[in-house]
């Protein structure tokens, strides 16, 4: 089935000592928070219940982790098959993503005993957006560790049980193309209950879809962005057409996105906020700068063939979905009553270490089981 | 091949734009979803022209409530609350304007302002708790907390709009903290500890119908003349006499946000005590509208659920036949 290998080669690499002091400075913030609380290590209050462990960790963090998600949604539902070779690389680093967001909210929620409640039919409160964002992250780090199962039996040389797989996995990939769907919108749908709190740039009926449409777009750049470091670190030959074909689809769910924003901004009445020179006003310019200029490159065919504007595009493009969903949750939140919030010491440890965690348990998957295919990329046959 | 690729190109094309019609509709669905107003909740009328800023509501619901001082204020031992937190459910506070001479003006005067859990009609709080610990009873309307089910979440405190619910930040094991109307001495047939606690009526408890009655009611006094209010509970039946003062011809609670059972009236408009200026449907109702158009009964997800099987299925085995023809690999799909 797939022509992937293991990369081998050293596991204890600098990046991965670094990776491990991070993750040791957190552990001791940890345990502070487990012992003492929420409040001695984070700058979260009542007024900003929410920090970058939720902001960053889960909302954005989960986007970055798109990848999976909008490479299942080209090759498997649209029937893209020359990307295969994408797949899998994007399959882990989500399936890393999301396992991180997951264990991020264990660190945040303040009564993660009770977590159980649900599970539980009668406390299920099914018109809670935060239940659904719940029961769909939780199944979904299930489902994509299954995706990326047959990876494991082919290094550990299963061939029945992969064959099994092999036969339901259609089912598993389905729901890996719905659940995203449904919570990446979601994701957007919790913040309407902030109501007034949220400033008028952001807040609007339309959040779900504008959630939906960051999620595909980080996706599509973290394909770009991760295959291009990988394919410069484990030298795995020069996939620059193949990004750049994956841009053009990039360029096109931009444009669509920036015409539901804007047009929704000025129906709303809000286009002038936007131009008041007010902070949050610039901060909306700076979301639809990074996007018009990463469009502008992606969208040249010069710049396209070159791997280093590809790779500055996507960069850009993975900012603006950063930070517009940084202003839905943080900067653009404000409660009043002279509340403020910039993340802690401690709040900034934990969320490095989360990030150094991914990038140590990443090198170390793709050079022991079978991630990449190291060859040049096959051409498309259509 | 170039079929099916048009074919799927329509479909996901269909289902933006049916995303997108979501966002318009639920314009119209938040109406048809906003929960109602009960014939036997019951709530507060906080009159702040009757409040003397005597604070006897906030050591009696102290007291009731079995919660510690609030040192926030200065001292250890004397409770000092300036605002609502962990340790406090209800605290007046006192705007003043310019010399702060005349009570109840907006200009060169002061009023109080008594801040608890307004028990909103379409709670925010529990529309967004996932496990129901935060939920509206369903006989008095009184938003209620179970920590037993409670995960420490904190959407509840993200979805108040009146920044209620605290959150104990210090705790190893925290819990969520807000006014629950005295809910255990209501169900003995008592009344809020605040209402009665408090000596000129300013607090008054109540059915909400019967609150709202005399509300209105107030609005019609004419300043300056005297009139019998009732102290305690409305139906009580002790009554104190008191000049009437000017109202604001508003009151806070009848209609915010669907409607809160405690509500306020003021000789100073509302906004004076930084309470926010909402409009008449919940926040709850606009966004359960649109989840709820979205995921009508899971019916949409299913169907969408079994397409994607469909087609994934299909085009799985496309590329391993495709696979088998080029490669002449022995572990590829079966044909
Ligand atoms: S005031 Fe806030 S905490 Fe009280 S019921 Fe309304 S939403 Fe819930
Ligand atoms: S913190 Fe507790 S009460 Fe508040 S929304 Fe979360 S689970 Fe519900
Ligand atoms: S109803 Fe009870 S808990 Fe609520 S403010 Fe009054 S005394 Fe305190």
């Amino acid at each position: 089935m797939s022509e992937a290998k293991p990369l081998g080669g050293r596991i204890f690499t600098p990046t991965v000592f670094v990776c491990l002091l991070f993750i040791g400075v957190a552990g001791f913030v940890l345990v502070k928070r487990f012992i003492y609380g929420l409040g001695p290590v984070s700058n979260m209050s009542d007024g900003y219940p929410w920090g970058i462990w939720i902001a960053y960790d889960v909302v954005v963090g989960s986007a970055f982790a798109c990848g999976g998600y909008v490479m299942a949604l080209m090759v498997y539902v649209l029937n893209k098959g020359q990307y295969h070779p994408l797949v899998r690389p994007a399959l882990l680093a989500s399936a890393f993503g999301y396992t991180l967001a997951g264990v991020s909210v264990f660190f945040d929620i303040g009564r993660y005993a009770h977590a159980y409640n649900l599970y539980l039919p009668w406390q299920m409160n099914v018109h809670s957006v935060m239940f659904e964002v719940a029961m769909c992250i939780g199944t979904y780090i299930f489902v994509l560790w299954l995706e990326f199962t047959p990876a494991f039996l082919e290094r550990w040389k299963q061939k029945g049980l992969n064959k099994l797989l092999n036969k339901v996995i259609f089912l598993l990939i389905a729901l890996g193309v719905l659940l995203p769907t449904m919570h990446q919108s979601s994701l957007g749908s919790m913040m309407i209950l902030a109501g007034y709190k949220l400033d008028p740039l952001w807040q609007t009926p339309l959040l779900p879809l504008l959630f939906l449409g960051t999620a595909l777009f980080m996706g599509f750049a973290m394909v770009i962005f991760e295959g291009t470091i990988s394919s410069r670190v484990y030298n795995l030959g020069d996939e620059t057409s193949m990004f750049a074909k994956v841009s053009r689809i990039l360029y096109w769910v931009i444009a669509v996105w920036m015409i539901v924003r804007l047009h929704n901004v000025f129906v709303n009445g809000h286009l002038g906020d936007a131009f008041s020179g007010s902070f949050l006003g610039n901060m909306f310019l700076l979301e639809n700068l990074f996007l018009v200029v990463g469009m502008t490159i992606i969208g040249s065919s010069k710049f396209r063939s070159s791997a280093r504007m590809l790779f500055i595009a996507a960069v850009l493009i993975l900012c603006a979905g950063a930070l517009y969903r940084f202003n839905v949750y943080l900067i653009a939140f404000k409660p009043g009553a002279g509340f403020s919030y910039f993340p802690s010491w401690g709040e900034q440890m934990v969320t490095y270490a989360l990030i150094a965690t991914e990038i140590a348990a990443y090198t170390f998957f793709v050079k022991y089981f079978p991630v990449f295919e190291v060859h040049e990329p096959v051409e498309s046959n259509s | 091949m170039q079929k099916i690729k048009r074919r799927d190109f329509l479909k996901g094309a269909a289902g933006s734009v049916a995303l997108l019609s979501v966002g318009v509709q639920s314009q119209s669905a938040e109406a048809s979803t906003a929960a109602e107003r009960g014939s036997e909740h019951v709530g507060i009328l906080y009159d702040s022209t009757l409040c003397v800023g005597c604070n006897a509501c906030m050591s009696a619901c102290k007291e009731a409530n079995d919660m510690p001082p609030d040192p926030t204020g200065g001292s250890i031992t004397l409770d000092n609350a300036d605002d609502l937190s962990e340790n406090t459910l209800n605290v007046i506070k006192m705007f003043v304007d310019g010399n702060g001479e005349t009570k109840d003006s907006a200009v060169d005067g002061y009023a109080f302002i008594k801040r608890q859990c307004l028990h909103c009609v379409d709670p925010g709080c529990a529309s967004a708790c996932p496990v129901s610990a935060l939920y509206k009873d369903e006989h008095t309307g009184i938003v209620k907390y179970n920590k037993n089910a409670c995960i420490g979440c904190r959407y509840c405190q993200v979805a108040c709009p009146y920044l209620i619910p605290k959150f104990e930040w210090n705790d190893w094991y925290p819990q969520i903290v807000k006014c629950q109307l005295c809910d255990h001495l209501i169900e003995k047939g008592g009344v809020s500890a605040c209402c009665s606690a408090c000596p000129t009526g300013a607090a008054l408890f109540g059915k909400v119908d019967d609150l709202l009655k005399e509300s209105a009611r107030r609005l019609t006094m004419e300043p300056g003349v005297e009139y019998a209010f009732p102290v305690s509970s409305i139906d009580a039946g002790t009554v104190q006499t008191h000049k009437a003062s000017e109202y604001v011809p508003h009151v806070y609670g009848e209609h915010e946000l669907g409607g809160t059972q405690v509500m306020y009236m003021s000789g100073v408009p509302f906004d004076k005590f930084g309470l926010p200026d909402v409009p008449k449907h919940s926040y709850a109702a606009i966004a359960n509208g649109i989840q709820g158009t979205l995921y009508k009964s899971m019916v949409l997800p299913a169907i969408v659920f079994s397409g994607l099987a469909y087609f994934i299925n299909k085009h799985k085995k496309m590329e391993e036949a495709e696979h088998d023809t080029t490669n002449s690999n022995e572990d590829g799909g079966k044909s």
